[in-house]
């Protein structure tokens, strides 16, 4: 408490700071000095980020850039992270077996969730070194008849759920690699890899009330599907993904996928109440807005919606007090419309528009509603102050414009 | 057996309620109220007694996760939710709060 108080009374004698951190876009948090007192004990990191104006912070709307961790996640890491602290390839005492039946374990929960054998399970540092994985599987053995299909089970920025049993079966019946990155649908929708013909899919752990920084490959034995190691070192993973296996981090991993498979469909049926609610509410109290994706093969917990006639950067600033994003992480950095969007089909002035409203396991109705109230507020305000909004309420027809050169 | 099994489970949902209070992260204590209601609801009517006694069982771990939980999510607090002043008054009351995190220890 008095570190905190002392923090503050530094930031205070300075004047706003700019915010420190990486060069990416910030959100317009200032540091600011607050007056209410801080109610616990002293927290354990007092270098916290910027508060928002108002000393609160913001709602969490950004599930698809990633997710708090589940406390039941938490519990089953933690006796890793003290005393359990062993290597789960040492093989000549107590501390390495242990680790390793933890490890064992944890893919056992992995498999369970999708419907695999646990032997099919290579745990790897995230989606990303998985999708890695599995491509380069494609250079190594390309033949004439060889060849790769690779999908997103649910894209991670408009929440459409692509047909992959349909796809399964037509790459299993042309004798063709399918390879699928779930990272967004493991543990939300029910997927089977055997129903599903699923020759390699890609599982990520923070997004999916995990950790950060261990996800898993699923690479098929029969019939078997060979890949080529990314990495080369002590041949852990049965050489597929040398490295030693960071035990706390796949117990994590593992407890989060068996939590996910017990709350599946209390989860789901909530979110998709909320989608609803999130969706109607908006489109109830605002014109011209569109929701981007296919309605019906569509995850509830990702909403992307257009606003025309709104920038969406300037709705982004305006509704600080909610975490939100205009599109995956992966390309916040760009200025460019997302790719999305734009395969789509998607009128160029609607894509800069858009927001995506991320909907998850710990969402409330309180958090929908004023995210809800909030974004009508903001839409509307910035619409009154957009000549383009004056132009079409007076009926002209934005397209009939012939833009002059300057 | 049958009676003290209830009788058993009643003060489990309320020993964990009460635990999950105070939760000082919106979240987690929101997610916890919330789906500890809805799940002893789902479960009012099992007659069973092994069902019964695998319940009482589970809720039993439960309440400790809760409790380790807790404490550490006192120690991490940091400053409120935008939206919690709509809430109902939360653990947090001056002077309380290191007093609980002491009755956790």
């Amino acid at each position: 408490m008095l570190l905190r108080a002392a923090w503050r009374r530094a930031i205070g004698a300075a004047t706003p700071a700019p915010r420190p951190g990486p060069a990416a876009p910030t959100r317009g948090l200032r540091l600011r000095v607050t007056d209410h007192a801080p109610q616990s004990p002293a927290p354990l990191n007092t270098a916290t980020a910027p508060e928002a104006e108002s000393g609160l912070r913001p709602l969490y709307m950004d599930v698809q850039a990633t997710t708090p961790m589940d406390p039941r996640v938490l519990d089953a890491m933690l006796p890793y992270l003290i005393n359990y602290y062993g290597n789960a390839h040492s093989r000549t005492h107590a501390y390495g077996w242990e680790s390793e039946a933890a490890m064992e374990r944890a893919r056992q929960q992995v498999a369970s969730l999708i419907g695999a054998d646990p032997r099919e399970i290579v745990f790897t540092s995230g989606a990303t070194e998985s999708n890695n994985i599995a491509i380069k599987d494609l250079e190594a053995a390309i033949q004439p008849d060889t060849s790769l299909v690779s999908v997103m089970t649910v894209n991670n920025e408009i929440g459409v759920k692509q047909p992959i049993a349909e796809i399964g079966q037509i790459c299993s019946s042309r004798k063709v690699y399918f390879h699928t990155d779930a990272a967004q649908a493991v543990g939300k929708i029910p997927l089977d890899v055997s129903d599903m013909k699923i020759d390699l899919m890609s599982i990520s752990g923070h997004k999916i009330y995990g950790p950060k920084g261990v996800g898993a490959i699923y690479i098929r034995r029969r019939p078997r599907v060979r890949v080529e190691a990314l990495q080369s070192g002590g041949g852990q993973e049965r050489g597929m993904r040398s490295g030693t296996v960071p035990t706390p981090l796949v117990v994590g991993l593992g407890a989060a996928c068996e939590v996910a498979q017990q709350e599946m469909e209390y989860d789901h049926k909530r979110i998709s109440k909320l989608s609803e609610r999130l969706i109607q509410n908006i489109m109830k109290n605002l014109p011209d807005v569109v929701m981007n994706g296919d309605p019906e093969h569509h995850y509830p917990g990702c909403v992307n919606l257009s606003f025309a006639y709104v920038e969406g950067e300037s709705l982004l600033m305006a509704l600080k007090d909610v975490a939100l994003s205009s599109g995956s992480a992966c390309t916040s950095a760009s200025l460019e419309p997302s790719y999305v969007l734009r395969a789509i089909g998607t009128d160029e002035d609607l894509a800069h528009s858009s927001i995506r409203f991320g909907i998850g396991r710990f969402t409330t109705e309180e958090e929908v509603d004023y995210t809800v109230e909030k974004c009508i507020h903001h839409v509307k305000r910035l619409r009154e102050m957009s000549p383009l909004w004056e132009m079409v309420q007076d009926g002209i027809d934005l397209k009939s414009i012939k833009w002059t050169q300057h | 057996m049958a009676a003290s099994s209830h009788a058993q489970m009643l003060d489990l949902y309320r020993a964990i309620l009460r635990l999950s209070k105070h939760f000082s992260a919106y979240d987690y204590r929101t997610y916890a109220v919330r789906r500890i209601r809805d799940a002893f609801r789902e479960n009012k009517n099992v007659k069973d007694p092994v069902k019964i006694q695998n319940l009482v069982n589970k809720n039993k771990r439960d309440l400790e996760i809760i409790r380790g939980q807790v404490h550490i999510d006192q120690l991490s607090s940091t400053d409120k939710l935008v939206i919690v002043n709509q809430e109902e008054p939360g653990p947090r009351e001056p002077g309380t709060s290191h007093q609980q995190a002491v009755d956790h220890l």
